[in-house]
């Protein structure tokens, strides 16, 4: 019963840890002076050797004008490479800590059946990539990198780390539009940050890989998973998520049949899935 | 019908587009605004080795590792009501000063650049080594509110004097003969702004309620003089002409100017 | 206050005229009453409650409350002046944590236990423990098994009334001022070299001379508002006026000063003699040989007198300890001491073995041509090459500054004012530096006249009010007398109205011996009053261990909760300085009074209060029959029936014989000084407070500060020590004593000034004080028994005092030297400076300032945390290598204000053998990061 309960959740735990994991080792680099991992998720100096920097930061900075020093932009381009060539979107759901509070407003809103999806306006899961794009147009505008005024990624994630001061308000708001407004609202529809990893790890390595054979269209995935557009192949034939997936792997958890595995990208025999 | 629909189809799709630019203008109206507005922030002093402001905001990746790298906890990181850019980092004498490290440590993580270890450089016979100089950093300028200073009422302060870790540099006494009792000396703080790094061990020390000395950032707390006019006495002082940048003048026309006398004879 | 502008400026122009001619002000000039202003808070006059300078300030009370002060425009000390310390005084009762309640270490039963913790207990509960275990002492120990820590913060009534208990009361001397820590040197020296105490001068040489000398004395922290009358001096007239600062680091006094002199820890002995011998062979021209001739005697003394510490048998000892301690007894003489000593024949390598350890103050005089002979090592080269105390500073530059220095001292007309403080006291060869300073102005006649003369400054608010004047010292009774001169002891049990041989002719434990005799088991009962010991006293590791872990009973009476009552086992609160009637005395001989203001916060009582209250617990027949006394056969006499003859009870109360007798009743409560102000002593405050009998306290009912003010007053009374009445002070700013016919006096032993010079009529100048004044004749070897003495009544002494190293100094396993002292900000251990929260944020720790390229040599960065280490314990301290203070290579300066920062657990307890004041300024310390 319990080994199943992990069986079932064995990604979800995995992703818990890692993400509180790197929130410990963060905070703990301030609160207690660790040296493994100093900064934020903006930033992030590894091992008092090199940096992990964020490349959306990076290019909106480039937009002010501004070219950072090599650092930032080395520490940039490691991640990028990481994302787009390896790991896919999965900074979302396994790294991110917003993650954590948007899956919570999810989990409450399924718990209390809040189930009007549009409540008070409508929303467009492209909204993302409007938002990305006005927030590198705005970047020279206001000589800042625009969205970074904003961000409540690293908002939450500062204000774990060095304190929040009314930043938490802002979190509390999030939550909220997520719960009781539009359903997946910060992920699922403006997260420019996502947005950005979407385009960028349109090729990488690790996918989601169905397997059509063996689905019996139980539609378990599609209760689990936060992007759903991008579940257009289930059932109907084999191939690799692509899109927006952030290779959580909830309906790898949740598919009772075997049809949903992680995998590496097959470059050659692919066409191209939208 | 047919048409009807395609006609539909195409009204709707125009009135979606326009929905959609009139969003995204709207919402980077208010995004942009609250943008500028929060990273106003004149106010704010930075770090040592901090690019100027306009460049700093720009430059800073808010990762906080600077925050972390000093060892008073004197940098903060701002959040949404600190009233400067949120995510950077900043500092409140009042509460933390710097304390001036000798080794800068908060300045050489910086990855983005925005904190650059170039703008306080140790000099060695003139030439930049790579190694940081704190003495150098111009993080502000201490201001002196000679009303509120107790030293200028008399009283025997100079907390603030005794504080400055660039001991009778940056801050120096000025000996004053106090008339009222005929006995006694002033001896007054006078801040030497060449020097002062803005570093706010005085507006720490300094004993009255709220602080008589207080550190400004340089862009708010200093003046600039044009340079139409170069001080005779002072050799160096030409300097200023070498940076000058030629400001076009707009003409007006004089006769416009000489046409326009009846109002020379109004009685009203 | 009523006094508007104009009529300040027209009080301080004749004030001004007045102190020019040393007269005081006629009462229709005193200053005006205290008065409501419209917006219902009373200004009153009163001191300031930091340091030795006396500021006057004026204080405003509202509901019980001190809401604000300022500086007296009328005080001619300070002129509506104050520093920051001076500042907050309004600020300083108002802790969060003051003590309001007594305090005991009760055990599970609710009894007192050594091991339990702290809980509010009644004063009943607080009083009949320590009546238990006085008696309990009394019965052990005797009279000397008590102990009392004095201090300089006394009111001139608490010193008195506590000097009065233990002297006359308990017939014991272990009474002890803090005042031993920061005074004591200058006192042998006054002693020893005028034979009676305090200085000549006045703060007007300030305005009157052309050069102040500061030697060890940072004013310009310490002393601020004098040091601001100094600036104005020199802004007067720069060319002319010159300031030389004589110190082992750079400090504050420096910014001002035309030349900065840096010397070695303790070689100041060695400048005082270069300067003695530019004097007597290169400039015999500068000195005033009629002055000299007329008024001087030359003399010396003994130089194997030890260094005050305890022998290194002692088991209390570590090994480590032992290293310094064994230079009690005998000492390596070095290739300096070589020189310096070289006319008692001692050579390099020579053992000297400390044969006068127990009479060190043995002098004798000498002719001037042995005086000369003794100052001849004392060259330029010699002195300049021993005295560098800056490695970075070239030999030339040095030597300079120090012909320079000499020749100002020398030069014909020009007047020179010597400053010290703790540099020359705190020095286990303080009361020789001292007596050098006298030395050089003597020799060159500029001493007590206008301008001239080598001036000590007091540290403390009323280091010369209380603990010098009243001889709260363990060797003293008022007005300079001594309890070991008999006829002393005579005049002074007839004023007190109490039996003949009723004092203890044996002087007590002073207050490093205090803490020794704790340890030892020889004291176990202690009463802290007024200060902080456990703080400011040198090795403390020892003290505060002993207090903690022997049998014994600690009481401290304080104010908030210090390190002292940490270690106590009964904490009584106390009444602050403006919540109690009361008197200081400042360095200029300078009495003021002050009023009670406001009640006292929370249940906490005037310290006088409490001295008087335990006398109430003991009955004649229990202290003044025989009692053994260690170290005197004969012990004390059982004087019961003498004490019958004068008409006492064996079962009167010390409270009704030394307190409450006849006269103390004739002193009537309510009085018109006393006018619309409080008096809890005398007839309560309005609060219900329970008292030591556990019923409600009314007050004593007569006027009892009064009353001891007018007796205290009796001892001095024509012998030079003269007061005017009390009602006098609570209507002028202060006088300066000898107050003779009302006036004041501004120099003393000059006849123009002083009543006393003019009276015994031997000239222009007379050095009539009274002790040491017959002494045997000698050469600078020693003394001719054949020689027979000399008088030198109305005469006083040049010594000549040789050059000796400090008993620790820096070698390869402790390089360092480590001096101590203070900041401004910050007062003593910091107990009510440290609560004013801008005093506090200002300077909130004590740092170790060290020279830049030792922290580089030690691998230590601006802001690290090390330990100070030295052979008797450590601290961990935050190195700082800017700032204020510059010290030079070899040498880390740490205040001592900060108790988290506690470096008296690092420093050495050497005394001055004669003055028995410990040396904070110079022991051998490592250092090396926490």
């Amino acid at each position: 019963m319990m080994s199943s309960i992990i069986e079932r959740n064995r990604y979800l735990i995995l992703r818990r840890t890692i993400q509180t994991g790197l929130l410990i080792l963060f905070g703990g680099a301030n609160w207690w002076g660790w040296k493994l991992l100093q900064g934020n998720y903006s930033s992030a100096y590894v091992l008092e050797s090199f940096y992990l920097t964020d490349p959306h930061a990076v290019l909106q900075t480039f937009a002010t004008g501004f070219i950072m020093s090599s650092d930032a932009i080395i520490g940039g381009i490691i991640v990028l490479i990481f994302y787009a060539l390896i790991a896919g979107r999965s900074f979302c759901s396994w790294v991110c800590p917003v993650n954590m509070v948007t899956d919570l407003s999810t989990w409450m809103r399924k718990k209390w059946k809040i189930t009007q999806k549009e409540y008070f306006i409508s929303l467009n899961r492209k909204t993302r990539y409007w938002v990305l794009g006005l927030g590198i147009l705005l970047s020279p505008i206001v000589g800042v990198a625009a969205f970074e005024m904003i961000n409540p990624i690293t908002m939450l994630h500062r204000g774990i780390i060095f304190g929040f001061g009314a930043g938490w308000a802002i979190i509390i708001a999030l939550f909220l539009f997520d719960l009781l407004v539009v359903e997946y609202g910060w992920c699922g529809h403006l997260c420019p940050l996502g947005a950005f990893y979407s385009v960028t790890s349109r090729f990488s390595l690790i996918k989601v890989k169905h397997d059509v054979e063996k689905c019996t269209m139980c539609m378990k995935c599609f209760d689990v998973c936060h992007e759903k557009q991008v579940l257009n192949l289930i059932g109907e034939k084999s191939g690799y998520i692509v899109g927006e997936c952030s290779n959580c792997g909830r309906c790898i958890e949740v598919c009772n049949d075997s049809a949903l595995k992680y995998a590496i990208y097959n470059y050659k025999n692919q066409e191209v899935q939208r | 019908m047919a048409a009807k629909q395609n006609m539909n189809s195409r009204r709707d799709a125009l009135k979606t587009l326009f929905r959609g630019a009139g969003l995204l203008s709207l919402g980077g109206a208010v995004w942009g605004s609250t943008a500028v507005t929060l990273k106003a922030s004149e106010l704010t002093l930075r770090p040592p080795g901090a690019l100027d402001e306009y460049h700093f905001v720009k430059a800073c990746i808010r990762c906080g590792t600077c925050v972390e790298a000093c060892p008073y906890d004197t940098l903060q990181l701002a959040t949404l009501d600190d009233h400067t850019a949120i995510g950077t980092p900043f500092f409140k004498p009042r509460l933390i000063p710097c304390y001036m490290c000798t080794d800068v440590p908060c300045v050489p993580v910086c990855p983005s650049g925005a904190l650059d270890v170039k703008k306080i450089a140790k000099q060695n016979d003139g030439v930049k080594t790579g190694k940081p100089d704190i003495n150098k950093a111009k993080m502000g300028v201490a201001m002196l509110d000679q009303e509120a200073c107790l030293a200028y009422w008399g009283i025997q302060c100079d907390a603030c004097y005794r504080a400055c870790p660039l001991f009778g540099e940056a801050i120096t006494l000025e000996f004053k003969r106090n008339e009222r009792t005929g006995k006694h000396a002033f001896l007054k703080p006078v801040v030497h702004r060449d020097i002062c790094t803005g570093c706010g061990l005085c507006e720490h020390a300094c004993v009255t309620e709220k602080a008589a000395i207080f550190v400004l950032p340089r862009s708010v707390a200093t003046g600039k003089v044009g340079a139409h006019y170069i001080k005779g006495w002072d050799k160096d002082d030409e300097e200023r002409l070498r940076n000058l940048k030629e400001k076009k003048t707009e003409e007006s026309s004089p006769e416009d100017e000489l046409n326009d006398w009846e109002y020379l004879l109004d009685d009203e | 206050m009523g006094l508007n502008r104009r009529d300040f400026v027209k009080t301080t122009a004749v004030a001004a005229a007045a102190t020019a001619i040393g007269m005081s002000l006629p009462n229709t000039m005193k200053a005006a009453n205290p008065e409501k202003s419209e917006g219902g808070w009373r200004w009153d006059k009163a001191v300031c409650r930091f340091c030795g300078t006396g500021c006057g300030i004026m204080v405003a009370t509202k509901d019980e409350k001190i809401v604000a002060v300022k500086g007296d425009p009328a005080a001619p000390v300070n002129r509506g002046l104050n520093c920051i310390k001076g500042y907050f005084n309004a600020k300083i009762m108002y802790g969060a944590d003051r003590l309001k309640q007594p305090l005991m270490r009760l055990g599970s039963d609710g009894k007192f236990s050594k091991t339990g913790k702290f809980k509010p207990v009644s004063w009943k509960v607080a009083y009949d423990e320590m009546e238990k275990q006085m008696r309990k002492t009394l019965k052990e120990l005797g009279p000397t098994g008590l102990g009392v820590f004095g201090s300089g913060q006394y009111t001139v009534q608490e010193g008195y009334a506590m000097a009065k208990l233990m002297k006359a009361g308990f017939r014991s001397n272990n009474l002890d001022p803090n005042a031993r820590h920061c005074m004591a040197s200058a006192v042998g020296a006054f002693i020893q070299t005028f034979g009676i105490d305090e200085p000549a001068g006045c703060y007007d040489d300030i305005e009157l001379t052309d050069t102040v000398v500061t030697w060890g004395a940072n004013m310009a922290e310490m002393h601020p508002v004098l040091w601001s009358r100094v600036t104005d001096r020199k802004l007067s007239d720069p060319d002319k006026v010159k300031i030389i600062n004589l110190s082992t680091y750079t400090n504050r006094c420096s910014d001002l000063a035309d030349v900065e002199l840096i010397f070695k820890p303790h070689t100041d002995l060695a400048i005082w003699n270069y300067i003695a011998r530019e004097i007597v062979y290169n400039n015999p021209e500068s000195m005033d040989q009629e002055f000299i001739d007329k008024y001087m005697q030359f003399a010396t003394g003994f130089v194997d007198t030890g260094y005050g510490m305890r022998t290194p048998d002692h088991p209390g000892f570590s090994d480590l300890e032992k290293q310094t301690v064994k230079k009690e007894v005998s000492k390596k003489i070095s290739k300096e001491e070589a020189v310096t000593l070289g006319y008692l024949g001692f050579k390099e390598g020579d053992t000297m073995e400390m044969k006068h350890r127990k009479t060190p103050k043995g002098h004798w005089a000498i002719s001037f041509e042995e005086f000369k002979k003794a100052l001849d090592p004392y060259t330029l080269n010699f002195v300049a090459r021993l005295a560098k105390g800056n490695d970075d500073e070239d030999l030339a530059s040095f030597k300079v500054k120090l012909k320079l220095l000499s020749s100002l001292y020398m030069e014909k007309n020009r007047k020179v004012v010597s400053f010290w403080t703790m540099g020359m006291n705190q020095h286990t060869r303080g009361v020789w530096v001292n007596e050098q300073a006298y030395m050089v102005h003597f020799l060159l006649g500029k001493q007590a006249k206008p301008g001239n003369g080598a001036f000590s400054l007091t540290g403390q608010p009323s280091a010369c009010g209380t603990a010098r004047e009243v001889g709260t010292f363990s060797h003293r009774l008022p007005a300079d007398m001594l309890v070991a001169n008999a006829k002393h002891r005579e005049v002074s049990e007839k004023l007190w109205k109490i039996p003949a041989k009723t004092i203890n002719p044996k002087p007590g434990s002073h207050i490093m011996k205090i803490f020794r005799d704790i340890e030892d088991k020889k004291i176990k009962f202690a009463w802290v009053n007024v200060c902080n010991p456990f703080m400011c006293t040198a090795n403390a590791k020892h003290w505060l261990k002993s207090a903690r872990n022997m049998d014994n009973f600690i009481v401290v009476s304080d104010s908030y909760p210090g390190v002292s009552a940490k270690v106590a086992d009964l904490v009584l609160p106390v009444a602050m300085i403006y919540e109690k009637w009361g008197a200081y005395g400042n360095a200029e001989r300078r009495t003021q009074h002050w009023k009670q203001q406001v009640v006292p916060v929370g249940q906490s009582m005037p310290d006088l209060w409490q001295y008087i209250e335990i006398a109430k617990r003991f009955k004649l027949k229990d202290v003044w029959g025989a009692q053994k006394i260690p170290g005197l056969d004969a012990g004390l006499p059982d004087v019961l029936d003498e004490a019958k003859k004068l008409g006492y009870s064996p079962d009167d109360t010390l409270y009704d014989v030394l307190f409450a007798n006849e006269e103390a009743r004739s002193y009537t409560w309510p009085d018109p000084i006393g006018e619309g102000f409080h008096n809890t002593e005398v007839a309560g405050d309005g609060r219900t407070i329970m008292g030591t009998n556990g019923e409600e306290w009314k007050g004593y009912g007569f006027f009892i500060q009064k009353y001891l003010w007018e007796e205290y007053r009796s001892f001095g009374e024509g012998h030079a020590h003269d007061y005017a009445d009390f009602d006098t002070y609570h209507k002028v700013r202060g006088l300066k004593w000898p107050v003779v016919d009302g006036k004041e006096t501004q120099w003393r032993f000059n006849s123009k000034y002083d009543p006393y010079a003019r009276k015994a009529d031997v000239g222009e100048f007379a050095f009539y004080g009274k002790a040491l004044k017959s002494i045997a004749k000698g050469n600078l070897q020693g003394i001719d028994q054949s020689a027979g003495k000399v008088d030198l009544t109305n005469k006083a002494k040049i010594f000549f005092r040789p050059y000796m190293d400090p008993p620790e100094m820096p070698n390869k396993d402790y390089p360092l030297w480590l001096c101590t002292g203070r900041v401004l900000e910050h007062w003593h251990s910091g107990t009510m400076t440290m609560r004013v929260p801008e005093l506090y944020r200002a300077v909130p720790e004590a740092l170790c300032y060290m020279h830049p390229d030792d922290a580089v040599k030690l691998n230590l960065q601006q802001g690290d945390l090390i330990w100070v280490d030295s052979r008797r314990g450590k601290v961990k301290a935050h190195v700082e290598t800017r700032g204020r203070n510059r010290v030079p290579k070899g040498l880390v300066y740490v205040p001592w204000f900060d108790e988290k920062v506690l470096i008296n657990k690092v420093c050495l307890d050497a005394t001055d053998p004669i003055s028995k004041q410990t040396d904070f300024k110079k022991c051998a310390v490592r250092i090396y990061k926490a």
